[in-house]
């Protein structure tokens, strides 16, 4: 109709359109569908959302306040009692320890790995594309397989790694026995399988950063180290902050490799006296093998809120350091 | 525009039609009249691991034209059961005819209002006599409903490295080696006399295979008949601690986990010499020590204690099935003596009936890599050795599980007796809170 008048009428005067008083159906139909289309387009993701993701954690929280036997036909209200509990449960804490204890074991090696690895990764190589998708492997290999094979390397008395402290003349770990051990098995068990994973997408930003300030710094006469501390690092911060906060998700909802590592195949107990149960195991247990599930919904709205939390304080602390390069005398 | 406006229509019939598709109808809880006999009726089986019913179930159709059954089998004994306690829970989705091991039927008796009394609505021919005393009242609840028709049985006997014996210079014959095995004291004896004489070599896998036998035989187990916890109550608990550890303190335990993976190196190194041993068992032998190891294990009718059960299961009709007759049917012709022989030779499952307790088929069988022994007949023997079955209330597989066996690994690992014993009564304590 528009494309009528304008050529009866070049110039293109509006006055045409305001001749028309009331808006015909169809009018009105391309008004609103300009307004609600957009809504419609996004849609599909947030109903998804709100349906597997917003749902079920409101539906936990509401869970958890009751005593919620599976297989009860009605679940006795209790409030906060399940939280109380979880507040004085020993085996609790000690799961929290534990998760924060290989959290730590694994991300901290990880992320300085995987920076480093980037680097080397950037720098000039025979076949890069052959190296870049080499460390990557790991992770494209089975979780599950990973766990078993490892759970063999470290066996205490047939392990692979055990075996080699022997040739070497040092004495062999219980590494399912020892608390610390059993730790740093499972971090040794994380790292292989991420820090290829976070090394990429260090490079990535890496690569994106402009040449001309690395030019410059070399000018000026920095050196190879000088450069990365200077230059590098700090351009990194947004994509440190992101690997940082994804690794915190992901470690302390550390599950599998655990769950694997316990001699006694499909155990959830996290060995003999629980020295290497993390919070997810503990709140798998309580839901699937108690059937607790009131307390088990409990366990994981705490561990969403310590989650949040320490991404949080992640988030605060990695921006303050990026935000003031140290500047080393050497 | 027009396309957009399609779209619109296409987006909100698309959602119209999954919510459309996410209501579901609610079933009508009452006992459903059978069906006619000439009525067509669906019915699923579900079973875990080997039952060994691939060839039976195909049999079964034959003989009933009318009836259509889909068997659906999963690989591992643990996640089926968590599939079926969530199921029974959620009040739908189990099948008609539902496996439940041994270990897990104290869960499952404690939530026997959502089965069906097989004793009322089973067929006549599957009167208590078919199955052994003992097999047969252990799926009783408290009220007395049978809430399944057993399938198969562990019955524990001993098996031993000859060769292992020989080096320590012990009998090796195994008739001669019986008064080794006659009690646990002599039994843990022998071990210690073994320790000295090898300078050091375990006796056995790790202790808590014996303390899980051990505690079996005794007339009460974790859980008393009132259904509370009895680990500080019962002295018989306490003994058979002591003793295992005791054991252990002297070098006795290989320490090493049943069925991990550094016990499976185990069985090929031959880092134990005694190892308990239920039916079943001789095939994870087999498979594990290797064909290299051929012939150096051997099995004896002896038993610390007498006689014991270790495995083996049961057929249940849950409630929730449309076809509570028509199952129970199926439970009952899959678990009579004749199926039950098949299914022992199909997949080596030791029958718990009577009848096939004496079938020539089972009394004849022998087993080469143990020597020639007549399997057959030995186990027949050991399970007729059994006691009445101990009453397990709610929560005991789990005390067993996650309350004794890891103690156990825990003094494996370095912990005092004590400290251990104080670990098994808390994490009991915790689990029937």
């Amino acid at each position: 109709m528009t494309v009528i008048d304008k050529k009866i009428a070049p110039g293109g005067s509006k006055a045409g359109e305001r001749t028309s008083p009331r808006p015909t159906f169809r009018h009105k139909l391309s008004r609103w569908d300009v307004k609600v289309s957009p809504y419609l387009y996004v849609a599909p993701f947030f109903i998804v959302f709100g349906v597997v993701g917003l749902f079920p954690l409101l539906y936990t929280a509401y869970v958890s306040l009751f005593k919620w036997k599976a297989g009860s036909d009605d679940p006795d209200f209790i409030g906060f009692d399940n939280y109380k509990e979880l507040v004085g449960d020993g085996q609790f804490w000690n799961a929290l320890t534990n998760t924060v204890s290989i959290f730590l074991l694994s991300s901290v090696p990880q992320i300085i790995m995987a920076i480093m690895l980037a680097a080397l990764l950037g720098s000039r190589l025979r076949g890069a594309t052959g190296w870049r998708v080499g460390i990557l492997l790991p992770y494209a290999a089975s979780l599950v397989a990973i766990g078993i094979i490892f759970a063999n390397l470290f066996g205490p008395k047939y392990g692979l790694i055990n075996g080699v402290l022997q040739t070497i003349g040092l004495d062999p770990v219980d590494w399912q026995a020892s608390r610390f051990g059993s730790h740093v098995a499972i971090a040794i068990m994380v790292n292989w399988r991420w820090t290829g994973y976070n090394a990429l997408i260090v490079l990535a930003a890496m690569q994106a950063i402009p040449k001309e300030l690395h030019e410059a710094a070399l000018i000026d006469g920095a050196g190879t180290w000088r450069r990365f501390w200077n230059v590098t690092l700090p351009l990194l911060k947004p994509t440190l902050i992101f690997v940082i906060i994804t690794s915190t998700i992901g470690g302390l909802q550390i599950f599998t490799e655990p769950k694997l590592f316990d001699a006694l195949p499909g155990s959830n107990n996290g060995g003999s006296t629980n020295q290497f149960q993390t919070v997810t195991l503990y709140l798998y247990q309580s839901a699937f093998e108690n059937y607790n599930l009131g307390y088990a919904s409990a366990i994981a709205w705490v561990l969403f809120v310590i989650i949040v939390l320490i991404a949080l304080v992640n988030f605060f602390l990695t921006s303050r350091l990026a935000h003031t390069p140290a500047v080393k005398k050497k | 525009m027009r396309t957009i406006r399609n779209g619109l229509v296409l987006a909100l019939g698309i959602t119209m039609t999954a919510l459309g598709a996410t209501a579901c109808g609610g079933g009508g809880d009452n006992t459903p009249p059978a069906a006619g006999p000439n009525e067509h009726v669906d019915l699923t089986l579900a079973t875990f691991t080997e039952f060994g019913y691939e060839a039976l179930i195909p049999e079964y159709e034959r003989l009933h034209p009318n009836i259509k059954i889909t068997h659906r089998k999963t690989g591992q004994g643990g996640p089926y059961h968590q599939d079926l306690i969530t199921k029974l829970a959620a009040g739908s989705g189990l099948a008609d005819v539902a496996a439940v091991e041994e270990g897990h039927l104290s869960d499952v008796l404690d939530k026997g209002s959502k089965f069906n009394d097989l004793s009322k609505i089973g067929p006549a021919d599957a009167s208590p006599d078919r199955w052994l005393g003992w097999k047969y009242d252990a799926a009783k609840t408290k009220d007395g409903k049978v809430i399944g028709y057993g399938t198969d049985i562990g019955p524990l006997a001993m098996c031993y490295r000859k060769d292992m014996f020989q080096a320590a210079g012990l009998p090796t014959d195994p008739e001669a080696v019986k008064p080794l095995f006659a009690t646990w004291d002599s039994y843990f004896a022998a071990g210690a006399d073994y320790v000295s004489k090898t300078k050091g070599k375990a006796w056995f896998d790790s202790a808590s295979q014996n303390f899980n036998a051990m505690v079996n035989q005794l007339p009460q187990g974790y859980i008393g008949s009132d259904d509370k916890l009895a680990v500080e109550s019962n002295q018989g608990i306490k003994d058979a601690w002591t003793k295992v550890t005791d054991a252990v303190a002297k070098g006795e335990s290989a320490k090493l986990t049943a069925f991990s993976n550094e016990w499976n190196t185990g069985f090929k190194q031959g880092a134990f010499a005694t190892k308990v041993c239920p039916a079943w068992m001789l095939g994870v032998i087999k498979e594990q020590a290797g064909p290299e190891n051929a012939g150096k294990w051997a099995v004896t009718a002896a038993f610390p204690g007498g006689g014991g059960n270790w495995g083996g299961s049961y057929l249940t009709v849950p409630t929730q099935s449309k076809h509570p007759k028509e199952a129970a049917e199926l439970a009952a012709w899959l678990t009579a003596p004749e199926q039950q022989i098949k299914a022992f030779q199909a997949k080596g499952t030791f029958p718990s009936q009577v009848k096939a307790l004496s079938d020539p088929a089972l009394l004849s069988q022998t087993d080469a890599y143990f020597g020639g022994a007549k399997v057959g007949e030995l186990f027949a023997e050991q399970a007729k050795k059994v006691q009445k079955p101990q009453y397990k209330g709610p929560g005991d597989g789990q005390i067993q599980e996650n309350a004794a066996s890891p103690a156990l690994q825990a003094v494996e690992q370095g912990k005092s007796a004590a400290d251990g014993w104080q670990q098994l009564v808390d994490s009991a304590k915790k689990i029937t809170r």
